[in-house]
């Protein structure tokens, strides 16, 4: 019996995922949220219906039923969380509210299987985190003052990276976190969100080269003090998000050259100075000749991806706690194993769908400040994936950085659901804003019907633009604006069939 | 998603956009993507060779789980299995003994053979679900899956018997296919007691015993290395080869150097087919020195030399290079076959077989299936082909020349049976004590439609025409007439 659930639910679960990924970006076919619901039920469907079936599974081989009970909680807790978004934000966007509770799920399942008591540590702090982030979209609304802020998000993000570099602990050789009253923080996760703010708040309103070098200065603060606590992933997240968040905000492609030579420059002098970073560069051209030391966990890791096949080992069935760290920087391995890798795609397709959704609200934002941060969330949040998964699989240097919402590690849980909550707070905002404008629109123009308008001559058309983006948000707003708007969410459809497609 | 596009086909370009946007969105996701298809690869590619690593400790896992699979000849017979004794405590056993000791190989000590080239296979279990399920309920292990070779007991046992008490190797394959029907090598061992015998197989470096002399062992080729330098004369003068002439008077001064024919033979006016039929070492130093030396080099590549075989077990790399700086009196030693060169009788076997193939060669292989507990294949190796060593011309050119040697030089033992045989023979000197040499055949039967290929070393027995050629005999006659009568 036992035998037939683990080789049965090994395909029910790849199945579930599989159709779940593909609504991520069957979502994009459809022109509002209206003609969306469906999908959005089918995604809480399919969701619930994966972590109940993996938990099933650990439930049999464990032989254990009274995980359930913490399923019960888990389960409660997603639940809570879709329906508050619902009710306190009808004009969220629910694909970012189910990729986090989906992306969620799938680190408790893993988590569970790897270690319980992580897990349920995990849980409440997930459960304190959605607490908080149910609150964000709320204050971005109020706090319209965030934008002056710049040197203060500077000053407290630097002097909280120096606090870690001069007390904190030591976690394999790199200076990651310290302890206040028994809770240990990792605030590189944090100030990454401070770093996006500052920059964003430093540029928006004009970005010459003065701008851009003050920032330059300040961010190269974040990344030497980084570099010397020897926390690389962190730095590098850094650095490419500024290099790339200043590539928007002046629209200067020379910017990106400068900062891939530069950045070329000091990876060079980074791997001659620093011992660590040879170790790091020769574990990943060939782990095998240093499989004793510093080559071990990344063939452990590598073991574990290539042990499961596409419908993976099923839980409990492979030994992915072999690897170190595992729940931590190696659970994208650990994934691949037990449940294989197509699910382990399936789960880098959903991050690229979040990304893809936030960089379409950072598109479509009207205010450049809410458009640097929500570009900014975005490149940190997939840079992050890319780093830790491409680590893990020897695609690129290991650097030691979390997979967002999946992995062990609190400060990286609360970090990554706050960014998701900016993202939707922007969302909402943008929102409201547009209903607002089609209220007076109607208002001011009562007889005009439905669609007027809509062909007008395009030569107005620059002007508009024009003027758009010199106030900073819409002069004149009208229904095909309206239209536009919902209509250019169409416009990564082209990708995510595409993504169907390498599936 | 063409259609999509039609739907909506009044797309505002002109507005909203943000370029920097859309190219870091693109940039990413390509990035992802493309990692994505690295992971599938790499996971796919490398499963096998990963699960073989002693630091993976899967391996260990699938041995507690599943039952080590067993190992079957072409004919059926199981070569090799994991039984329980009497204690309850599982044995792997080898029905034949020390028939198949290399081929076949041990799981112990670091593993050799078929045991190391499928243990994937061995170690892994897809028995039907149900009698996985029907196992699990009373507490035992599921079988491994089982190991189809293409491995013929009859004609493992005929060579092995054939050679003996000598050291040695034959191999025996099917020139049209690459399955390889006996691969011998001498002095044998049990790989049943392998482990208990370890240290003395490692003490004794003298006999070499756990050395799979047919695709490790590198030997002088002696004349069989003629049918190269004939090759490369044949590729230089197409179409007047035969024209060739040549005075042997026993032997041929080049400088200081001298070159004799075997025994101390002296063949007289030979032609180019008679040169080769005979073995006429004279005549051979002559031809090598009147090659193209950058060519014959390329010929040698050509041939495998100095690269891996494409075969999936393990081998030796045979290296000779022959270039434009070689001097005189190498290339007439090199011609001849001896002096610095070492061949494997695998290699040796290739070439032959690509000459009876017309040219092509089909890439040898020892397992035809893998089978799970129920008799299911679950993977199938077919033939292929590697591809051309040399032009149907050529190939025809030297079937002619092998033919000659049957009829009417070296290997005459072969003539007047119920099948037509081809092939060359050689003597491998070695060593400084003149006049010890390898016995070497190398040939296939039947001569104008082959279906098998057999090589064969006879370490220091002597001329191969006189000890070599027997066994080939015995072979051919137990695999072209036996089983009809």
């Amino acid at each position: 019996m036992e035998l037939y659930v683990s080789e049965f639910s090994k395909y029910v679960i790849t199945l579930l995922i599989t159709l779940y990924t593909y609504e991520c970006f069957a979502v994009f076919r459809y022109d509002n949220e209206e003609a969306r619901n469906g999908i959005y039920i089918r995604q809480n469907i399919l969701m619930f219906a994966f972590h109940f079936c993996s938990f099933l599974v650990i439930c049999f081989e464990t032989g254990d039923f009274t995980y359930l009970f913490f399923y019960a909680f888990q389960q409660i807790l997603l639940f809570t969380a879709i329906v508050l978004y619902r009710m306190m934000y009808p004009k969220a966007n629910r694909l970012i509210v189910n990729n986090m509770c989906m992306l969620l799920s799938i680190g408790f399942v893993i988590l569970t299987r790897l270690d319980m008591k992580k897990a349920v540590k995990q849980f409440i702090i997930v459960a304190g985190s959605l607490a908080i982030a149910l609150l964000i979209p709320f204050l971005i609304e109020k706090m319209r003052f965030l934008k002056n802020l710049k040197w203060i998000y500077a000053a407290v993000g630097i002097l909280a990276l120096s606090v870690v570099l001069i007390l904190g602990q030591t976690t394999y050789g790199s200076k990651l976190s310290y302890s206040i009253g028994g809770v240990t923080f990792q605030p590189s996760e944090f100030v990454k969100i401070l770093f996006v703010f500052f920059v964003a708040s430093a540029l928006y309103e004009s970005s010459g080269f003065l701008e851009v070098f003050t920032t330059a200065v300040v961010a190269a603060a974040h990344v030497i003090v980084l570099v010397i606590s020897k926390d690389l992933g962190s730095a590098l997240i850094f650095f490419v998000v500024y290099v790339l968040m200043v590539y928007v905000a002046t629209k200067n492609l020379l910017y990106v050259l400068a900062g891939a030579g530069g950045g070329a420059v000091a990876a060079y002098l980074a791997f001659r100075v620093f011992r660590h970073v040879q170790v790091r560069v020769q574990a990943w051209k060939d782990p095998w000749s240093v499989i004793d030391s510093a080559g071990y966990q990344i063939t452990q890791s590598l073991f574990a991806i290539s042990s499961g096949g596409f419908f993976g080992l099923g839980l409990y069935k492979g030994t992915p706690e072999s690897i170190p760290t595992v729940e931590a920087d190696f659970i994208f391995s650990a994934i691949a194993e037990e449940l294989g890798i197509l699910f382990a795609v399936c789960l880098i397709l959903i991050c690229v769908s979040c990304f893809i959704m936030f960089m379409n609200i950072s598109i479509r934002l009207n205010d450049k400040f809410y458009q640097l941060i929500a570009f900014g969330l975005g490149v940190i949040y997939i840079f992050q994936v890319f780093l830790t998964i491409g680590g893990g699989t020897k695609f690129i240097p290991l650097t030691g950085v979390t997979l967002p919402l999946i992995s062990y590690g609190g400060s990286s849980v609360l970090t990554t659901l706050m960014m998701f909550a900016i993202v939707e707070g922007l969302y909402v905002l943008r929102q409201k804003e547009i209903e607002e404008q089609l209220r007076l629109k109607r208002r001011r123009r009562p007889d005009t019907p439905n669609g007027a308008g809509r062909r007008r001559p395009a030569t107005e058309r620059p002007v508009r633009a024009d003027r758009q983006e010199r106030s900073g948000r819409l002069a004149r707003p009208s229904y095909d604006e309206d239209d536009d708007f919902i209509e250019d969410w169409n416009e990564p459809e082209n990708e995510g069939e595409e993504f169907e497609g390498e599936e | 998603m063409k259609v999509k596009n039609n739907r909506a086909p009044k797309k505002k370009s002109q507005k909203k956009k943000n370029p920097e946007i859309m190219a870091v969105t693109w940039f990413f996701t390509l990035l992802l993507l493309s990692m994505s298809g690295y992971i599938i690869y790499y996971s796919a590619t490398h499963k096998q060779e990963l699960i073989n690593n002693s630091y993976n400790g899967r391996q260990q896992m699938l041995l507690a789980q599943n039952r080590r699979g067993s190992i079957y000849s072409g004919d059926g017979q199981i070569l090799a299995q994991t039984v329980e004794d009497g204690d309850g405590k599982e044995v792997r056993e080898y029905p034949y003994g020390n028939l198949f000791s290399h081929v076949v190989g041990y799981a112990v000590n670091g593993k050799m053979g078929l045991e190391s080239q499928c243990n994937y296979y061995l170690i892994n279990s897809n028995a039907p679900l149900s009698q996985k399920a029907s196992l699990e309920a009373k507490g035992e292990k599921y079988p491994g899956d089982n190991v189809y070779t293409t491995l013929d007991t009859n004609l493992q046992q005929v060579a092995s018997t054939a050679l003996g008490v000598y050291r040695g190797a034959i191999i025996v394959t099917e020139p049209q296919t690459g399955r390889i029907l006996a691969m011998v090598s001498h002095p044998d061992f049990d790989p049943s007691t392998v482990a208990q015998e370890w240290d003395h197989y490692l003490q004794d470096t003298e006999s070499g015993t756990l050395l799979n002399r047919v695709t490790q062992g590198q030997y002088p080729p002696g004349s069989t290395f003629k049918i190269i330098t004939s090759l490369e004369y044949i590729r230089e003068h197409p179409d007047t080869y035969q024209n060739y002439r040549y005075q042997c008077v026993g032997s041929i001064k080049w400088g200081e150097d001298r070159i004799q024919c075997y025994h101390g033979s002296v063949h007289g006016s030979v032609d180019f087919t008679k040169s080769f039929a005979k073995s006429c070492n004279t005549s051979y130093a002559n031809i090598g020195l009147s090659l193209d030396r950058k060519e014959f080099g390329d010929t040698l590549n050509q041939l495998l030399f100095n690269q891996k075989l494409p075969v999936s077990f393990q081998h030796s790399v045979s290296n000779l290079v022959v270039d434009e700086n070689t001097p005189d009196a190498d290339m007439m030693q090199i011609s001849i076959g001896q002096g610095a060169a070492g061949i494997t009788p695998l290699q040796l076997n290739m070439i032959t077989c690509a000459i009876a193939n017309d040219g092509k060669l089909m890439k040898p292989y020892l397992v035809d299936s893998v089978k799970n507990s129920a008799g299911t294949i679950t993977k199938e190796f077919k033939p292929s082909a590697y591809g051309e060593l040399m032009t149907e011309t050529e190939a025809a050119a030297m079937q002619t020349l092998m033919e000659a040697v049957v009829t009417e030089g070296t290997a005459s033992r072969l003539k007047g049976l119920s099948y037509t045989a081809a092939g060359k023979t050689g003597s491998a000197e070695y060593g400084t004590v003149k006049g010890e040499s390898h016995a070497w055949f190398t040939g296939y039967a039947p001569a104008e439609n082959p279906q098998i290929c057999v090589t064969i070393i006879i370490e220091g027995a002597g001329a191969g025409g006189d000890y070599a050629v027997p066994i080939a005999k015995r072979i051919f006659d137990a695999y072209l007439i036996e089983p009809q009568s």
